[in-house]
């Protein structure tokens, strides 16, 4: 248990996704400009990264090793996280109109997010087991959730400050993820794994 | 070479195992749109009277699609029944008087001194075209008004009036020819 724990705050502060591995940071400065959207952006890709990185474990423990095929790794997990994001897509389009809603124009974008494929490549090379592969999908997208929607808000705010001209839009938008990133470093230490 | 295969013949079983799957369930989980009810909404005029009975004019639309009268819609008149009956295949028919006349496109004005700053028009309005707030004068963007008159009977102090467009010297056009001409002339019209 404790074990699993740690997975998730290793994930989650130690080594986030986006502002320490620099991973999936398309989505972080594209749909950081509302609060709002970064939060379905932030509910899409937790419900899709968890489950593509159990997807991805399985393919690959099942299907993968018995063949001995383990460097076709890259490819069928771009194959099953496009799968598993449209066939999300049709299930909830069905059976929930209201998550469709929500969720909707976020989930193909989650395609291409690089930090889905990331977790997918990073579970197996750190070996992790089946419920291991979980916490570790999980915690990857509770960080970016987290720092997606803490920086959303930070933009949110910095639209009405008065930012000298040169820095105005996304500059400045670049300098406080920069500076976010500097104090998620702070984490590191606080678990060794 | 038989690593060759292996690795060929696994991407392809993924692929298919993926593809069928995907097959599946584009079929079972399917969602019926109805793609005539957008084709309707967008040759109704979008006043959102209510006229016809129904609460807006994509309600209306759904309606006809499932089998209603084409001829409840007022402010639309004969041109909108004549596209909904070539648009359907449907006879054309004359206006149903129950739900209203056709009058010429008309937008709401609202005296301003006498208004009182109830809010009771902003809430009735279905286009968001009366812009005020409580215990300040209104007053009506005419750009946005479809000239429903919902705001007309709320008001408490009878202050609004419907007042015929007036095109104005930059608004003039020529006026259409009527429709008298045969159906090859129409086709080469459009």
């Amino acid at each position: 248990m404790a074990e699993y724990l740690l997975i998730l705050v290793s994930t989650i502060l130690v080594n986030n996704f986006v502002l320490v591995q620099f991973l999936g940071l398309c989505p972080f400065m594209g749909v950081s400009n509302k609060l709002e959207t970064a939060m379905g952006m932030s509910f899409a890709t937790t419900f899709v990264l968890t489950l593509s990185s159990v997807c991805a474990y399985l393919v690959f423990t099942y299907l993968l090793v018995p063949l001995d095929l383990a460097y076709l790794q890259t490819i069928s997990f771009i194959l099953v996280i496009a799968v598993v994001v449209q066939f999300t897509e049709m299930v909830v389009r069905k059976t929930s109109p209201l998550l469709y809603r929500v969720l909707g124009i976020f989930l193909p974008l989650i395609t291409t997010n690089c930090a889905v494929l990331g977790v997918a490549l990073l579970n197996i090379k750190k070996q992790n087991g089946f419920i291991e592969s979980i916490m570790y999908g999980f915690g990857a997208a509770l960080g970016f959730s987290l720092v997606l929607i803490l920086f959303s808000a930070m933009r949110e705010r910095i639209m009405f400050a008065d930012v000298p001209k040169p820095f105005k839009g996304s500059a400045i938008g670049m300098i406080t993820a920069g500076l976010m990133s500097l104090a998620f470093m702070g984490f590191a230490g606080l678990v060794n794994i | 070479m038989s690593l060759i295969l292996s690795a060929i013949a696994a991407l392809l079983g993924l692929a298919l195992a993926f593809g069928a799957l995907l097959g599946f369930a584009a079929i079972r989980f399917k969602v019926e749109g109805n793609p005539i009810v957008d084709q309707i909404d967008s040759l109704l005029p979008q006043t959102q009277c209510g006229q016809c009975g129904h609460p807006g004019c994509r309600p209306y639309a759904e309606g006809i699609a499932s089998g209603e009268d084409i001829n409840k819609c007022p402010p639309g008149g004969e041109a909108t029944i004549q596209a909904l009956a070539d648009l359907l295949d449907v006879e054309p028919m004359s206006l149903d008087a129950e739900h209203g006349t056709e009058k010429a496109k008309q937008v709401a004005i609202i005296r301003e001194d006498e208004c009182i700053g109830c809010t009771k028009c902003i809430q009735a309005c279905p286009v968001d075209a009366i812009l005020g707030a409580a215990k300040h004068m209104h007053t009506v963007i005419e750009s946005e008004c479809t000239g429903c008159d919902l705001c007309v009977e709320p008001c408490p102090v009878d202050c609004i009036d419907m007042v015929e467009v007036d095109q104005g010297l930059s608004g003039w056009t020529w006026s259409a020819p009527q429709s008298t001409i045969i159906a090859t002339d129409r086709k080469l019209a459009s």
